[in-house]
């Protein structure tokens, strides 16, 4: 089997000191994941994984502590929205979610840590290295850094338990549909940008990128109207688009 | 021009713990290689004292501006290799640790080439992350010797006298137009029997008389502002507005009994509480000679019925009084229709056999069969099923009795909301941890005790209100409170005021102010915050730095997992 690297952040509180056990306790796992501390879950921003994931990543694990345990009461819990959020760009790029996981491993659980990475390891592993259009990547980087889902991935819980301000709440399935779908316009709406780096008409795009004719269109539209994106030229009655330089909110440096 | 980074690798071999397993000559080797090291070394074990003089030997001789130790675990080692880089000089923030033992060396014990390449692995992430370390400095401010108690119940009085008796002014906040909360109302104590007012009487005098205390009566909190150390707490005193300025705070707003309307015929006549029934004990009020048969019922509205939590006191309140009507009119039946019996304890054990050698009698109901009350021409029956003989057994009742739970008292919320401090799921106010912090908010500072905290009986709240006193002591005794400089800060020229930062922090560290006319951008408290980094990885704009968890700084870390080949 392929020898794969995995990348793992952990909370200081629980599963960084879960994974202190298990050494204090000479449970053994394979020995491809690499950690990153941090100080709660909650941290980990879905920009951090997909760059991980970018620069050559196979897996990332995210640890944190057992819900209603975080140091700092709900971390782990908007924790848990946010990797949700990266699963879905993840699975835009082409990527299994599979790769990316999330588990909560308290101080005292150091062999169920080391029975995780062995699992999480023994799954990649056989996943193989991971593949992916590298302009995918970026363009679900782009998406994860930009606001909408930003703003979507930290509300969700929110709209889930209190509902929205008439007091309508969601149901999962709604959410998840609603998810699904803000992310794959988001990702779509990126990988133009990306693309229109060199100008380009809507139905080169869109063959380009396999996506329909009216939906770039309609993203186009969008963008311009955003200011991202101007009308380069029309060469033969067809118009095309070039994006303008993309400023700060892309991927970081 | 920016410095030059110099960064120092130690590499401990923790006798045969990193070095039986790690080829540590070979990570020292790899490390020297590194951009911005300028120098690696291993050493036995780096924590002695040896290893830790040879660092700051380092530091000096190689002009070193970064240190790394590969060792253990900062979760135990980090505050010492820190001082120790303090005391060459150099900024405890641009140390970092690499972890190859816990997590590399003890885990791949058979594995030693892997091991080695993990080390490697690791030193050279930890490096990545070293050449963007800052120099922070930790952050202290004063202690104002003042406290201010939210509640003048008993748990409250207690940590009032408490405070007060150590030598802080403490402000304390009730408001009723008297001190003493529910405790006024009761009649008898449990399992003493002493009367609650010749119990509470002298505890009343002590704070009205100590020259310490200051009382607000008729008082509610309408706006906290600050942080540990520097509280201000806005005070309506009879419509006139007060500010206090504190050190600490405690939260003793109690609770207060549910009201069973709509429940078992309750009607405050006949069907009535158990704190109504102390009242009538009390003023003496109960026509005794029309009365045959009392039935009391226990969880009535608790335990899923209306609130899911056992109130846990009422049992024992519903013996004493028992007992107590019992022992006076030994020719009235008094029932206990109950499903468990919280008696816990030897003392509530021996307490409760008083009560049946009294006389008073127990039955047990099934919790899916609940009692029912009846009115039938004009008498009420209780009706309470037999378990094993699978019917309902009617009992006549003179006067019904209710255990209801005590329950939180409506304005909490709002207090929650304005101390930014957490309820719980029952709507009691919520403790940092329940064994390792059980009377402290996880917000610093800010303290609870009695029952605003879930149902407590005297002495508990009592025990409690020393307990928050004696923690709210320690900010106040030193004058000042340290903080680490792991914070957030927001860069106010990407920030756009949205509010979602502030809405993810758990302690209002950070703020949405206005900074000048129609602009609005996030503030971040330094003492206040505590470092998780929930805003940062929330932020819209990526307008948050998180220090010592930079982005910049974890995507290196991260790049430099993945990618061998050295990115600087
Ligand atoms: S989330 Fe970001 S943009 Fe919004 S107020 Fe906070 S710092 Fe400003
Ligand atoms: S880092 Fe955490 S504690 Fe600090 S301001 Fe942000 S959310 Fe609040
Ligand atoms: S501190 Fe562990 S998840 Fe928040």
């Amino acid at each position: 089997m392929a020898e794969v690297r995995l990348v793992g952040f952990l909370c200081n509180w629980c599963c960084y000191a879960g994974a202190d056990l298990a050494g204090v306790s000479r449970f053994q796992y394979p020995p491809n994941v690499r950690i990153i501390r941090v100080m709660c879950s909650g941290r980990v921003d879905p920009v951090i994984i997909l760059d991980a994931f970018l620069y050559g990543a196979d897996g990332v694990f995210v640890g944190g502590c057992h819900p209603g345990d975080c140091h700092y009461l709900q971390g782990n819990y908007y924790a848990e929205k946010k990797i949700e959020m990266a699963s879905r760009l993840l699975r835009e790029a082409g990527v299994e979610p599979k790769r990316l996981r999330l588990e909560w491993v308290s101080a005292s659980e150091g062999a169920r840590f080391a029975t995780i990475i062995k699992e999480f390891t023994d799954e990649i592993k056989a996943l193989g290295p991971v593949t992916f259009e590298k302009e995918a990547m970026e363009a679900a980087c782009l998406a994860a850094a930009d606001y909408r889902l930003r703003i979507v991935a930290t509300k969700e819980r929110e709209l889930l338990e209190e509902g929205n301000k008439y007091g309508e709440v969601f149901t999962r399935h709604e959410m998840d549909r609603l998810l699904d779908d803000l992310v794959r316009e988001d990702y779509e709406v990126k990988r133009i940008l990306l693309r229109l780096k060199e100008p380009m008409s809507v139905k080169e795009l869109a063959s380009e990128l396999n996506l329909r004719p009216n939906i770039v269109l309609r993203h186009i539209l969008d963008l311009k109207r955003y200011e991202l994106v101007d009308l380069h030229e029309i060469r033969d009655h067809t118009p095309r688009y070039i994006a303008r330089e993309l400023s700060e909110g892309g991927i970081t440096e | 021009m920016p410095e030059e980074i110099r960064i120092g690798v130690f590499i401990c071999h923790c006798g045969i713990n990193i070095g039986g397993v790690v080829d540590v000559p070979a990570v020292v080797e790899y490390a020297s290689t590194l951009p911005n090291v300028v120098h690696a070394e291993r050493n036995l074990y780096t924590c002695s004292s040896e290893g830790l003089e040879s660092i700051k030997a380092a530091i000096k001789e190689h002009n070193l501006n970064r240190v790394i130790v590969a060792s253990c675990t900062p979760r135990t080692h980090e505050p010492l290799f820190r001082a120790t880089c303090k005391e060459a000089g150099l900024n405890p923030y641009l140390f970092e640790f690499v972890n190859i033992r816990d997590q590399c060396s003890w885990v791949h014990l058979h594995e030693p080439e892997s091991a080695t390449e993990k080390a490697k692995d690791l030193v050279r992430m930890g490096v990545a992350k070293a050449a963007r370390l800052e120099p922070l400095e930790e952050l202290t401010s004063d202690v104002i010797p003042t406290a201010v108690v939210i509640g003048a119940g008993i748990s409250g009085m207690t940590a009032a006298l408490s405070l007060a008796r150590n030598g802080f002014s403490v402000h304390l906040i009730e408001k009723e137009k008297e001190i003493g909360g529910m405790l006024r109302n009761l009649y008898t104590l449990y399992p003493t029997d002493e009367l609650a007012e010749e119990f509470l009487e002298p505890r009343i005098q002590a704070v009205k008389e100590h020259k310490r205390i200051a009382l607000h009566l008729s008082s509610a909190v309408r706006a906290v502002e600050g942080y540990v150390g520097k509280f201000k707490v806005i005070l309506d005193e009879s419509g006139v507005e007060r500010s206090i300025d504190a050190g600490v705070i405690i939260v003793a707003t109690g609770a207060h009994e549910f009201e069973p309307e709509g429940l078992y015929e309750y009607d405050g006549e006949r069907v009535i509480t158990q704190l109504q029934l102390e009242e009538k004990l009390k003023k003496g009020d109960l026509n005794w000679a029309g009365i045959k048969n009392v039935v009391m019922v226990q969880c009535a509205g608790a335990r899923g019925e209306v609130v899911g939590y056992c109130s846990k006191i009422c049992c024992m309140n519903a013996i004493k009084n028992a007992k107590l009507i019992k022992e006076a009119h030994p020719a009235i039946n008094v029932f206990i229709a109950h499903n468990e019996l919280q008696a816990y304890g030897e003392e509530y054990e021996l307490y409760y056999r008083d009560a049946k050698k009294a006389g008073v009698r127990f039955l047990r109901f099934p919790l899916e069969r609940r009692p029912k009350v009846r009115r039938s021409d004009g008498n009420l029956i209780v009706d309470v099923f037999h378990e094993r003989m699978q019917l309902d057994i009617p009992f006549e009742a003179d006067l019904v009795v209710l255990s209801v739970p005590l329950v939180q008292n409506p304005d909490a919320t709002q207090l929650s909301k304005m101390l930014k401090v957490p309820l719980g799921q029952d709507k009691f106010f919520f403790e940092a941890h329940v064994k390792l912090r059980p009377v402290d908010f996880a917000t610093d500072g800010i303290f609870l005790c009695g029952t605003a905290h879930g149902p407590k009986d005297i002495g508990e709240s009592i025990a409690q209100g020393y307990a928050a006193a004696s923690r709210a002591t320690i900010p106040l005794a030193r004058g000042y409170v340290h903080s680490e400089p792991i914070i957030s800060s927001v860069n106010e020229e990407l920030c756009v005021g949205c509010g979602i930062c502030e809405s993810v922090c758990p302690y209002g560290a950070i703020e949405v102010v206005e900074v000048e006319e129609g602009k609005k951008r996030a503030r971040v408290t330094g003492v206040k915050c505590k470092g998780c980094g929930t805003c940062g990885s929330s932020c819209i704009r990526r307008a948050i730095k998180m220090y010592h968890f930079t982005d910049e700084q974890l995507m290196a870390q991260e790049r430099a997992a993945v990618v061998t080949e050295v990115i600087s």
